[in-house]
């Protein structure tokens, strides 16, 4: 099984209103000289048959096609480190229960 | 025989019924369409009507873009098929790639619901073609996500080709150069943000009015079917 991670985000030309609550809001919870805030999506997918070329094909085209809407955001597809997050709060222990990524 | 005018139901859709209505009001056969069902009717046009198409998950009208009976909808419109998308059913036109550029979050982030003012720029589309270029309206809006925007060479490019179809007067969210609602090529296809079917009876409309400014929507493409 390949762990895929798609990430989505606006265009940098495309105006974030919700990032730029998040950064107004900063500075009232303390926290200062933070420049810039944009927000996005992560997906994780996961798809049969090895971590390869061709499973990054197939979640590129699953982003281009449904994930990102390509007119106004930007997609980046890449494995998940069996080091995920995800994986790390599913278990104590990575390796004993979640199959590594490939 | 009477014209037959389809409306299209998602789950959450929520303006149906009233597009339904307006529909009837006018004197055309409204007729009821389901996501599931590709199959149009022999309808002779299409209205998109507003709401929450599939709660708005991923992004609004992203899914509802490939339900069955928009691949249909997507094939008839290619082929000069009349087809109106209203508020969420604009979004869907837009994921369709049927009008281009894209519906995001409002300036301000505020969910906008008021009556607005509007100027009528395209008098030539077949869903406008019952007010004059210039003419301005009062139709309502409602939405979170209504903010157009597009690269500026598609602005330059419906402006020079004149298919802007409606602009705010006063913006409510920031859509780039006031744009309301626009059109493709062919004027087939209409999407805007604003309710006409919300503004089609003195009781139910915008008060103090005028309250049936959106009625023109409905009796232009009436017309349009029955020169055809």
């Amino acid at each position: 099984m390949a762990r895929v991670v798609v990430d989505v985000m606006l265009k940098p030309e495309i105006l974030d209103p919700q990032g730029q609550a998040v950064q107004r809001a900063l500075p009232r919870l303390g926290f200062d000289g933070v420049l810039d805030v944009r927000q996005g999506k992560r997906f994780e997918l996961e798809l049969d048959g090895p971590a390869d070329e061709a499973a990054l094909a197939r979640a590129r085209e699953i982003a281009e096609k449904l994930l990102a809407n390509t007119v106004i955001e930007e997609f980046t597809v890449a494995f998940d480190g069996a080091s995920s997050p995800a994986a790390q709060s599913s278990a104590g222990t990575v390796a004993s229960t979640a199959p590594a990524a490939g | 025989m009477s014209l037959r005018i389809g409306v299209i139901t998602f789950p959450g859709t929520q303006d149906d019924q009233d597009a339904l209505r307006a529909v009837a009001l006018v004197g055309a056969e409204p007729v009821a369409l389901w996501h599931r069902d590709p199959d149009l009717h022999q309808v002779d046009a299409v209205v998109l009507p507003g709401g929450f198409s599939y709660g708005d998950y991923l992004r609004a009208g992203a899914i509802a873009r490939f339900s069955p009976v928009m691949e249909s909808v997507i094939a008839g419109a290619r082929e000069g098929l009349p087809v109106l998308g209203i508020c969420n059913g604009f979004q869907v036109l837009c994921e369709s790639h049927l009008l281009p550029g894209a519906l995001i979050r409002n300036g301000g982030l505020l969910f906008v619901n008021r009556d607005e003012k509007l100027r009528v720029e395209s008098a030539t589309t077949q869903w406008t073609g019952d007010y004059t270029a210039g003419q301005e309206i009062v139709i309502p809006i409602k939405n979170g996500e209504g903010r157009y925007t597009a690269d500026p060479r598609t602005l330059d490019e419906l402006e020079a080709e004149g298919r802007i179809v409606v602009r705010y007067l006063d913006n409510p969210n920031g859509s780039a150069r006031d744009i309301a609602g626009i059109a493709n090529p062919a004027g087939n296809v209409v999407g805007l943000m604003p309710h006409p079917e919300h503004a089609v009876e003195e009781l139910t409309g915008p008060y103090p009015g005028p309250a049936t400014d959106g009625l023109p929507f409905f009796t232009s493409i009436l017309k349009q079917l029955v020169a055809a």
